[in-house]
């Protein structure tokens, strides 16, 4: 018979779950397993909310189990460490991502591809090695593999940089895998919400020029002055598309609505690549003739490696990239699940874990 | 003032069949061809074969087509006279041209020898050249063409079963360099056993893969093991043979140009593995995104290649003994074969015997 959440493992811990496909997340009691040889255990500062997350309290991939505790996007202080951990020690300053297991022999585990394994495990709403199922940040404390654990430099505010182990991660892979980081490209972003602002700031921090591409004319102030993008285009409206037509080297698409995909594609030089990094529910219309004309190609990106995570983290401190947030206490959290249904963030929801979410 | 009849636009005589109209039917046509420029080869053409674009124009599937029209692009022969700025062949130097005959030669694709990429490409037939006249293909008794877009063809290479690769060939060979797949130890995948799709196979074992032929006929499945020494044989609509397959692949040549699902071969993938479109179907494919972000794998197009790429693509079918598996047909037999082509019963590519057939109909 199945251990209560509660006292399946030794340690105690809180947190707030979604206990079915309303969503809706309150206060939950549940533990933690000890820190074993290789694990490290951090007290949660802080917490992003990613859209996955409102995928999965509402279940609509179909994989939710209750309870659920979201959060991958997770920030702390270390409390503790096991016995053959090298690379950490109690206080620094730690992420977990989306990752918290793989098989680590297959060929995408030996690439440093962990992503890619067919048996990695989620940081939330997954089973573990152990058998037990994982509960992600929303929660007081974390224990996870050193492996899967990121060091977050001082000079990088826990907070605002919390969302970078999830929607940093998720397009800064792609620049790089797709070789969009060279100097000089000229590389568009579809979308400007969580992944999307991000997308624009590493981009620009690799040295390429940046077109925005929304549905939303009211976004171009935003994409120009603030966050540094060299063009904008609506992209419903015929006649900026065409003007564009051919000019960019490859784009990163953020949007998980079904979109249309010809425009995109006919924005892009030949050779172009065409990265989705949404996922539409339902499939595209992909013109083929479209991608044979000018050797185009379109792809996708999940994630990243835990070693190149590592290498992103530090290349965002080094160029000072955070996310655009808004720290939220843990009681506003289903407030900011509706908020974030409408889009209605600029551009991600951080819940202040340290400060308000009080351990039992 | 009346447009000039293709017999009077040019100084040289010319000989071929063309369609007249959207019903496709070929026939003898008359036309002439432009002096030998300074830049330029003239060919005898000796054969020409019938690629399934050559059934596409006739018929105006595309919807640009001008008539009369003159189809193919699998153009082979021996070269009669050459332009004395020429360096690349001499007279009695077997050549071939194939789907290009000019390009801007100052974009970037054409710096880096991809003129197939160039915004500003000329086809070989149904096109427009740098002077204003119409192309005219090699279902005719002689070809001319700027030298860049000429392929010298080695000593060793048959002219009938070779004439293919200028199209079939190189459509099939860039892509498996391009996307890293022509490298020993790989595992690719081929989709359709036609024109393409039997020299991919060829090709794909002579970089040193393992090829798996992906079919909706199971009756293809002896002639793709046995005959063209394919590793294994997948009918993609049994899917439990797909699902033994699944994340085996390191790419995959699709040479289908009607509508059919992706996802399965999508699964049939490894991560990071491109699925290359070669075939053009006239509708959009539905494409399911949530393999390519699961398995970090692409959907690539490719077409043709670029003049220094055919070459040495045509130098790589020679060394190693790659032809096309061809039927050669006589000049008067075109259109049945056109017939028979609609159907896919040609095992895999007419070659029409202009060098001995053609000259026989002309009225």
């Amino acid at each position: 018979m199945a251990k209560s959440p509660e006292v399946e493992h030794p340690r105690k811990a809180c947190g707030w779950a979604a206990r079915d496909s309303s969503g809706i997340l309150s206060p939950f009691k549940f533990s933690r397993r000890a820190t074993g040889e290789k694990d490290v255990t951090f007290k949660i500062l802080y917490c992003g909310i990613c859209h996955s997350d409102l995928h999965m309290v509402k279940n609509e991939w179909g994989v939710s189990t209750y309870p659920l505790v979201p959060g991958h996007e997770i920030v702390g202080v270390v409390t503790e460490v096991g016995s053959k951990v090298h690379r950490f020690t109690v206080g620094d300053k730690v992420g977990v991502g989306c990752l918290v297991g793989a098989c680590r022999s297959c060929n995408d585990c030996s690439n440093n591809l962990e992503n890619y394994c067919p048996k990695s495990i989620l940081t939330y709403g997954a089973v573990y090695h152990d058998g037990t199922t994982t509960y992600g940040g929303y929660s007081d404390i974390m224990v996870a593999d050193e492996h899967f654990v990121i060091r977050i430099p001082d000079s990088l505010p826990l907070d605002a940089g919390a969302p970078l182990l999830c929607a940093g991660i998720t397009v800064y892979s792609p620049l790089k895998f797709y070789g969009l980081d060279k100097p000089g490209l000229h590389v568009g972003v579809v979308g400007l919400g969580g992944l999307g602002h991000v997308a624009v700031k590493f981009a620009k921090a690799m040295g390429a020029k940046i077109t925005v591409i929304s549905t939303s004319p009211n976004k171009k102030t935003e994409a120009l002055e603030h966050l540094g993008a060299d063009s904008f285009l609506v992209s419903t409206d015929q006649g900026q598309i065409q003007a564009a037509l051919g000019t960019l080297d490859g784009i990163i698409d953020t949007v998980s609505a079904v979109h249309p995909l010809p425009p995109l594609i006919g924005l892009l030089k030949s050779h172009g690549k065409l990265i989705m990094v949404g996922a539409p529910e339902k499939p595209l219309e992909l013109p083929t003739s479209a991608l044979l004309l000018g050797r185009k190609m379109v792809g996708g990106s999940c994630i990243g490696g835990l070693k190149e995570t590592q290498e992103m983290i530090d290349f965002a401190a080094k160029h000072n990239i955070t996310a655009d947030i808004e720290v939220i206490p843990i009681d506003y959290v289903n407030t900011a699940m509706e908020r974030l249904v409408k889009a209605d963030v600029r551009y991600r929801f951080v819940i202040d874990i340290g400060n308000t979410l009080k351990s039992s | 003032m009346a447009k000039v009849p293709p017999e009077g636009e040019h100084p040289v005589k010319a000989f071929g069949w063309a369609a007249r109209d959207q019903s496709g039917h070929l026939s003898p046509f008359n036309f002439s061809r432009r002096e030998t420029g300074d830049e330029d080869v003239r060919f005898k053409v000796l054969y020409c074969g019938i690629c399934h674009s050559d059934l596409h124009s006739i018929k105006n599937d595309w919807g640009f087509s001008f008539y009369p029209l003159v189809p193919g692009h699998e153009i082979v022969g021996e070269v009669t006279e050459v332009g004395s700025k020429v360096n690349k062949v001499k007279v009695g130097d077997k050549v071939g041209v194939g789907c290009m005959v000019g390009a801007c030669h100052s974009c970037d694709s054409c710096k880096n020898d991809l003129e197939n990429y160039c915004p500003k490409m000329i086809l070989t037939y149904n096109s427009i050249y740098h002077d204003g006249t119409f192309n005219y293909g090699g279902y005719s008794d002689t070809m001319v063409a700027n030298e860049r877009y000429i392929v010298h063809f080695p000593e060793n290479m048959p002219l009938d079963a070779g004439a293919p690769l200028l199209c079939a060939g190189i459509t099939v060979y860039s892509p498996l360099k391009y996307f890293g797949l022509a490298q020993p130890g790989k595992h690719i995948g081929v989709v359709g056993l036609g024109g393409l799709g039997h020299v991919a196979v060829k090709f794909a074992k002579a970089f040193g893969a393992k090829v798996t032929v992906i079919s909706t006929s199971p009756s293809k499945k002896d002639e793709a093991l046995e005959h063209l020494g394919a590793d294994f044989f997948l009918v993609s609509r049994d899917p439990d043979q797909i699902q033994a397959a699944m994340n085996t692949m390191d790419g995959i040549i699709d040479t289908v140009s009607a509508v059919h699902p992706v996802l399965p071969l999508l699964g049939l993938l490894k991560s990071h593995g491109t699925l290359v479109m070669v075939g053009a179907p006239d509708k959009p494919l539905e494409l399911p995104v949530s393999p390519l972000i699961l398995g970090r794998k692409m959907v690539a197009g490719s077409g043709i290649g670029g003049m220094k790429e055919t070459q040495e693509m045509i130098d790589f079918a020679a060394k190693h003994g790659i032809t096309a598996d061809i039927e050669v047909v006589s000049m008067d037999y075109v259109n049945t074969a056109m017939e028979r082509l609609a159907k896919n019963d040609v095992r895999y590519r007419f070659v029409i015997d202009i060098g001995n057939t053609l000259a026989a109909t002309k009225p």
